[in-house]
């Protein structure tokens, strides 16, 4: 069911979700942040393998540029020491600015490839870095209601 | 009315009888009467927020005000009565070296206090859910499963990363649940009374810097209170004399004090100075994780780069993660998990209401 939705708004509104995917933390380079590539079996006839692929694979090239340990990160270690850490206070460090930049990539992402295809992914920094969550949805836009569980439980109770 | 009164005091009914009336005016009317409620307002750990969530510290604040007042009062006893016979006598730097190691520990301690340490959010609903699936998958029998676990291999080493049951997660690596605050937090050292928090990943480095910086400040009031009394006893007039002429009991105080912290900082900066180098825990060392103790032969420390300055650099200089837990975030107004439930049960209760009524 390849429906065409137009907006993430759209798909927010009029889709319910039917399940959720998560994929999780790659821990075999140690503590840096980096998931998975596996392709979930839930997503085998929503999208195809390879923009997934790409799409995790950038993610992690940002967050192993956030981290990188290099010259950048030993100045800005040194003068926040030399000024107390209070500079921390004043300055945007360069993971935050990564971070912005991932929030962008993901909702342009979302807005290009996988809206169209009723899928939604969460950013990690709200799910504690611990998994990308991805949303499917059904498509439902008959239906009208804009959750999914009050509708079930409605019918149910009638 | 009738109906929720009736609902009320069924036994059922007593988990959501705000839920269960009318939900749509009734969180309409919460909305506009009420402000939006942040995050930590909700936080599930055992933490304590302060200036609207900019400021955390645990519950149990420990002994917080002991090391604040005991650092304070020591420097001001140092700076009234020390510095001035100092400056005449030797030179005019000491109350700048001191007042600048003084401000360095205050604020070094206040960002240990109150940062998050690398607190990791509790599993949502969902997640949790799909972790459970996973495990139930994964294991046959029927009965509850023994503790769970998961291996990966990091670096050639096997580590096993264990089920927090309060966060409803598979731990990260090097993370650790603490009962204190009631958190997992990342790259767990320890729980410290002294400081207030939780060391962790966040702000290790603060804590690093803290005890560094407090053994020098230690140590050069320690020095310059001997250097007082010995010129003083110099002057021909005797030790004891020059005890009695330099307000006693703050002298003496400030001795006793800087003597026995001195020990004791210097040998836990020592102490945490081997944990930078070789890039471990406190966690981990105590429990002898990579040193062969735990009966698995051939265990490294997987995350070490064997490099004492790459170790150094990557505890102490690597880039500052954000905090997890976006303390300050707004709540979502609507379609919060616990709205489902009442909705769910609704049918329930109306049924038995109506049938109570009839």
């Amino acid at each position: 069911m390849a429906t065409e939705f137009h907006n993430l708004q759209e798909l927010r509104h009029s889709a319910s979700l039917a399940t959720k995917v998560f994929i999780q933390r790659d821990y075999t380079e140690g503590t840096v942040c980096k998931f998975q590539t596996k392709f979930p079996a839930e997503l085998d006839s929503r999208i195809e393998r390879s923009l997934f692929e790409d799409t995790v694979k950038t993610l992690n090239n940002y967050y192993a540029e956030a981290e990188k340990i290099g010259g950048q990160s030993y100045l800005e270690g040194c003068l926040a020491c030399a000024t107390a850490y209070v500079i921390f206070l004043c300055m945007e460090t360069r993971y935050e600015k990564v971070l912005k930049k991932i929030s962008k990539y993901i909702q342009e992402q979302n807005e290009k490839i996988y809206a169209p295809r009723g899928l939604l992914i969460t950013d990690p920094i709200e799910r504690g870095m611990r998994v990308i969550e991805i949303s499917v949805f059904e498509d439902r836009g008959s239906s009208g209601s804009s959750s999914g569980s009050s509708s079930t439980s409605s019918s149910s109770g009638r | 009315m009738k109906n929720c009164e009736y609902r009320q005091i069924e036994p059922q009914g007593l988990g959501t009888p705000n839920a269960a009336p009318p939900p749509p005016a009734g969180a309409n009317d919460a909305d506009t009467r009420a402000k939006r409620r942040r995050k930590w307002e909700v936080f599930p750990g055992k933490n304590r927020f302060y200036c609207d969530g900019r400021i955390m510290v645990a519950r149990q604040s420990g002994v917080l005000p002991l090391t604040l007042g005991l650092i304070v009062l020591t420097s001001c006893l140092f700076f009234v009565f020390d510095c001035p016979f100092l400056v005449e006598h030797v030179t005019s730097c000491i109350p700048a070296i001191g007042g600048a190691l003084f401000a360095f520990v205050i604020i070094s301690l206040l960002q240990t206090s109150f940062r998050d340490p690398g607190i990791l959010p509790r599993a949502t609903a969902d997640e949790a859910a799909y972790t459970e699936k996973q495990i139930d998958d994964s294991a046959s029998s029927s009965y509850r499963p023994p503790p769970r676990t998961l291996e990966v291999i990091i670096n050639q080493q096997v580590v096993k990363l264990k089920y927090c049951f309060t966060c409803k997660m598979f731990r990260p690596p090097r993370t650790s649940h603490c009962s204190l605050c009631d958190n997992c937090v990342e790259r767990f050292d320890h729980h410290c009374p002294w400081v207030g928090n939780c060391v962790g990943k966040r702000n290790y480095r603060f804590f690093y810097a803290f005890i560094v910086s407090l053994s020098f400040l230690t140590a050069f009031i320690f020095g310059c209170v001997t250097t007082h009394l010995t010129l003083r006893s110099q002057g021909g007039k005797g030790l004891i004399t020059a005890v009695q002429e330099s307000p006693p009991s703050c002298t003496a105080l400030e001795l006793i004090v800087c003597f026995f912290s001195v020990w004791s900082i210097l040998g836990l900066s020592g102490f945490h100075t081997y944990l930078v180098a070789s890039n471990l825990t406190t966690n981990e060392d105590i429990k002898g994780s990579w040193s062969g103790n735990s009966g698995v032969q051939n265990t490294v420390n997987p995350y070490s780069y064997n490099n004492i300055f790459a170790n150094c650099c990557a505890v102490l200089c690597a880039p500052l993660p954000p905090s997890l837990i976006d303390r300050r975030g707004f709540l979502p107004t609507q379609e919060s998990p616990p709205a489902a439930q009442p909705q769910v049960e609704l049918p329930v209760f109306v049924g038995k209401s109506d049938l109570t009524v009839v």
